[in-house]
This record gives structure tokens, C-alpha cells and sequence, in this order.
């Protein structure tokens, strides 16, 4: 326990050192930061877990264990083949259908009038309360899974997108209409890119959404996939590898809003690049 | 008057033999505002006409309408002869605000009237290229607007309405956002880009002193309703240094003459 903290505490001072000598390279330091950053809450972690907190509890290095158990004995991939199913069939549909609604609705008064209204509801209802009738229309298979990703992932991704459309920069509509720009290159050179910003915004919290929307579906709808392996080593009591199943989908899931964030830099806002 | 040519009154002047613009009765009115009344002007072809007046005498609202980018109430505008009420080929826009891509680069930016016109990607970027050093930013091509400074985004904008080569250059104070040292800079470069260019020029600025250093012809316009009070030919001669023309005789003396002009309407 000891020792563990004093390796943070060393990997911390680092931190200001290194600073000072590497001015120049300013890539170094966030990467280290995260660095010490990590480390850090594993430190917490392992901390909490030998106290412990609960017995319910794991320290780090036990759930780090299991996470490697899982992924030996092929639980992990099994599940996650099962999850991601439904999971990616359901982002990418509501990216694609958010996206496009959105824009149609941003751009045109009528559809705003028709479809705004509907996700303004469903984004501040508890869509978690609509799984159990997706479920009792839909069944128990892939069907009722993909509509709960939606059903989360949708609402924010339309408004976010129908928001951007709405408030884009309108001196250069102007500027696009005083080169004769069409109706269709307005829209794909200028109202788009200048859009996309908010537009990714609302991606990112669409898909962190579909996440919770498809670990909800599998905790209530099917013991299937990553929510049928937490219930299961749940009802075992095996802790450690239930907090490995939670923390693998918790890194998936920051890994794919990351990953989302580098295809925005590098396809459509390539001046934000090192800024 | 000594040097300087001046036709008094809101009566239309004479058509000059070549006008390449006519402006005939545009009246505009923005709710119970009345922004321009019965307008009547004509714009000489390769010459620099600056719309010159305080601010609320639709000096901007008039280049628009020019531009086809606002509608008029009534009248008419011909360029070349023929009537126009949209934005076209003929005409190009540099705007006060600049209104960059800002996730475009120079050469995107300076391009982009060509990337609408459907030119190829390899021609339109050597055209881009020959503007962006035109205006003096060779070395710049691959920077993004946020890279540069306000007198180096304006002569993008500039550097775009010179690469579709339209007859007709509008250009909306496109100097009010930028300091005064560019400013003065950019002034010079745009007599000297002039004279290069054999286009024509009109002008908004509120600048009394901008107006008669780069204009071959200056049209007052006097506010609530906006309507030509003053048409002044500075007789300046701009073909030696440019910094000279700061101590010419005539210009002061225009500068001067304007500003009594103009004074009434200043509260």
C-alpha cells in the first residue's frame, strides 16, 4: 500500500520538472499528465479497495487480475460479441438518421415543427422507463436491444445537430450566395463543416448514450452480453471480475468518444489540429 | 473649387460615355425606415467609386442591392447593360467581416468562388495561388484565418473576389476591422493593385480620408432617407509614391471640402 503511494507521489513531482525542461515539445506534457493522472486513481483505487470500502469491494490489482482471467478463459469476448451487435448497429443508425433529421429540421421550418418538438419529450423524459414496452413490443432480441440504443442516443444527437444547422455563421451564407453557391453546396460546404463542431458534440453524447442504452437493454431486457456477465458474477459474488466487466466497458467506451474526437480533428476541423 | 470637379444637388449626373454599373431609382425602406430614396447612379468603368457618408445613409445597404445580395423596394440595376437582382458572375464581394472558412486555408478560402463554379481542383489552385501573391501573401497558402492577422484576412478576402475575375469589385468598409497601420499599408496596395488590375471598383467606407486617397470618384450620401448629395472627382495624381498623395494639396483640400460638406449632418 505504501509503496503505491509513494510512486504516485514521485510520478506527480515529475510532473513540474518535466514541464520546465520541455518547453518546446508541448505534446510531451498532456501524455505525461495522463499518465500521472491514471496512475493516480488506480493509486486511489487500490487504496480504497484494501481499506476496504465495502466488502463488495476490489482493490485495483485484483480487478486487473480478473480483467485478464476474463479475457483467458474468453467470457469477455463472447460477451462483448453479443453487445456489440446491437451497440454499433444502433449508434450508426442513429447517427446517421440523427444527423440527417436534425439537418432537415434545422433547415426547414416545417420538419422542425413536426420532429423538434417530439425529441425535445424524449430527451427529458426518463427514456430508461420506455425499455420494458420496447421489450413487450420488440421481444428479447436484437430488435428491442438496437431500439434502446436508439431511443438514448437519438434525442441529443437530432437536437444537437438541428442547433448547430439553426445558428450557423450567417455572414458566410451570405458570402456562399454572393459566389452564386446552390441551395446543395451551401448546405455540404458551408452550414455542414461550420456545424460540425456542435454536431460531433452531440455524437459523443449520443454514443456515450447508446452505451447506457444497450448496457440498460441487456440488465433489463436479455441477460445477454456485458450486462449478463456483470449480473452473473454478481450473483457469485466474484467482485473483482464484475468491476473488470464494468471497467472494460467503461474503457470501450471512452476509447470509441476519443476516437470520435480524432475522426472530427483530422476530417473536418483540420485548423483545431495542435490548437 | 481649383482641381477638384463638383456637381452639386441630388439630380442624376450625367451617364458618363462607359458606365459599367446604373443604378436607376432604388428606393429601400427596413419597416418605417426609409434607407435610400430614389437613387440614381452611374459607375465608370475601370474607375474606383467610393460610396462615402455617415453612418444610417444606406451606403452598405446600397452596394448590396448593387451585389443582388438585399432586394430593392423599387428600381433597377444594370451591369453591362443588362438587369440584374441576384448575385453574379460579373460581380465579387469582399465583405467587412471578411467571412473566412475558418477551417479552410488561405488557398482553400482564396479558391473557393471556383470551387463553386465547378473549376478543377489543379486549375483553381493555381489561380489562388497567382491572387494570394498578388495581394502579398506568398508563403501563407497552406495557413488557416486564425493564423493571421485581421490585415492579412481581409486581403484573403480580396485575394478571393480578385480570383473569380469579375468586372466589378464591391467592397464593403473592408478595412473598418482592420488596424491603422494595415490599414494605411493596404490602402497603398490597393492603388497599386489598381492599376494592375484594370477592374472596376466601388467602394463603402465612412473614412472621409480613405475616400479621396484611393477614389477616382466619390459619391456623398446624406442620411434619413439616404440620397446622393455630392458627387466629387478628386483630381489626385497617384501614379508616383504613394505616401506623397498623404501630403498632396488637392487631397487636403478635398478632405477638407467633404468634411464641410458633411459636418451638417453629424450630430
Amino acid at each position: 500500500m505504501a509503496v503505491s503511494i509513494r510512486t504516485d507521489g514521485e510520478a506527480a513531482s515529475l510532473a513540474p520538472l518535466s514541464n520546465r525542461s520541455a518547453t518546446g515539445a508541448s505534446w510531451d506534457q498532456p501524455i505525461l499528465l495522463r499518465l500521472v493522472s491514471i496512475a493516480l486513481f488506480a493509486g486511489v483505487w487500490e487504496v480504497a479497495g484494501r481499506i476496504p470500502v465495502s466488502f463488495a469491494f476490489p482493490t485495483f490489482s485484483d480487478t486487473i487480475i480478473a480483467f485478464f482471467g476474463l479475457l483467458a478463459d474468453g467470457s469477455l469476448a463472447t460477451a462483448y460479441l453479443s453487445t456489440l451487435q446491437p451497440l454499433v448497429l444502433g449508434v450508426v443508425l442513429s447517427a446517421f438518421l440523427g444527423v440527417g433529421l436534425g439537418t432537415i429540421c434545422g433547415l426547414w421550418r416545417t420538419g422542425e415543427w413536426l420532429v423538434i418538438p417530439v425529441f425535445i419529450v424524449l430527451q427529458a423524459a426518463p427514456v430508461a422507463a420506455f425499455i420494458p414496452m420496447v421489450t413487450f413490443v420488440y421481444g428479447i432480441g436484437m430488435t428491442a436491444k438496437t431500439l434502446a440504443v436508439m431511443i438514448l442516443a437519438l434525442p441529443v444527437i437530432v437536437l444537437n445537430t438541428y442547433k448547430a444547422v439553426r445558428n450557423v455563421n450567417g455572414s458566410l451564407l451570405v458570402m456562399c450566395r454572393s459566389f452564386m453557391g446552390t441551395r446543395w453546396q451551401t448546405v455540404s460546404k458551408i452550414i455542414l463543416p461550420d456545424a460540425s463542431p456542435v454536431i460531433f458534440a452531440g455524437l459523443r453524447l449520443g454514443v456515450a448514450a447508446g452505451f447506457v442504452g444497450v448496457v440498460l437493454a441487456e440488465l433489463l431486457i436479455t441477460p445477454t452480453g456485458i450486462g449478463d456477465l456483470i449480473t452473473f458474477h454478481r450473483s457469485r459474488a466474484d467482485y473483482a471480475e464484475m468491476y473488470a466487466t464494468i471497467a472494460s466497458i467503461i474503457a470501450l467506451s471512452t476509447l470509441t468518444l476519443v476516437f470520435l474526437q480524432w475522426v472530427e480533428v483530422r476530417v473536418f476541423r483540420p485548423e483545431s489540429r495542435g490548437a | 473649387m481649383g482641381a477638384t470637379a463638383l456637381r452639386n444637388g441630388p439630380s442624376p449626373v450625367p451617364a458618363p460615355i462607359d458606365s459599367i454599373v446604373e443604378v436607376r431609382g432604388i428606393s429601400k425602406t427596413y419597416g418605417n425606415v426609409e434607407a435610400l430614396r430614389g437613387i440614381d447612379l452611374d459607375f465608370p468603368r475601370g474607375k474606383l467609386t467610393s460610396l462615402l457618408g455617415p453612418s444610417g445613409c444606406g451606403k452598405t445597404t446600397l452596394l448590396k442591392i448593387i451585389a443582388g445580395l438585399i432586394r430593392a423596394d423599387g428600381g433597377t440595376v444594370a451591369i453591362n447593360g443588362k438587369r440584374v437582382s441576384a448575385p453574379g458572375p460579373e460581380r465579387a464581394f469582399v465583405f467587412q467581416d471578411f467571412a473566412l472558412m475558418p477551417w479552410a486555408t488561405v488557398t482553400r478560402n482564396v479558391a473557393f468562388g471556383l470551387e463553386l463554379r465547378g473549376t478543377n481542383k489543379a486549375e483553381r489552385e493555381e489561380t489562388a495561388r497567382r491572387y494570394i501573391a498578388e495581394v502579398g501573401l506568398a508563403g501563407f497558402e497552406d495557413k488557416y484565418p486564425h493564423e493571421l492577422s485581421g490585415g492579412m484576412r481581409q486581403r484573403v478576402g480580396l485575394a478571393r473576389a480578385l480570383s473569380v475575375d469579375a468586372d466589378v469589385l464591391l467592397l464593403d468598409e473592408p478595412f473598418s476591422a482592420v488596424d491603422e497601420q494595415n490599414r494605411r499599408k493596404f490602402q497603398e496596395d490597393l492603388i497599386r493593385l489598381r492599376t494592375n488590375q484594370n477592374k472596376t471598383f466601388i467602394f463603402v467606407t465612412h473614412s472621409i480620408e480613405e475616400a479621396v486617397y484611393i477614389s477616382d470618384r466619390i459619391v456623398l450620401l446624406s442620411p434619413r432617407p439616404g440620397r446622393v448629395s455630392q458627387i466629387i472627382e478628386p483630381e489626385i495624381d497617384r501614379s508616383g509614391d504613394p505616401e506623397r498623395i498623404h501630403r498632396d494639396r488637392h487631397y487636403l483640400d478635398t478632405v477638407d471640402e467633404i468634411w464641410q460638406g458633411l459636418k451638417q449632418y453629424v450630430e
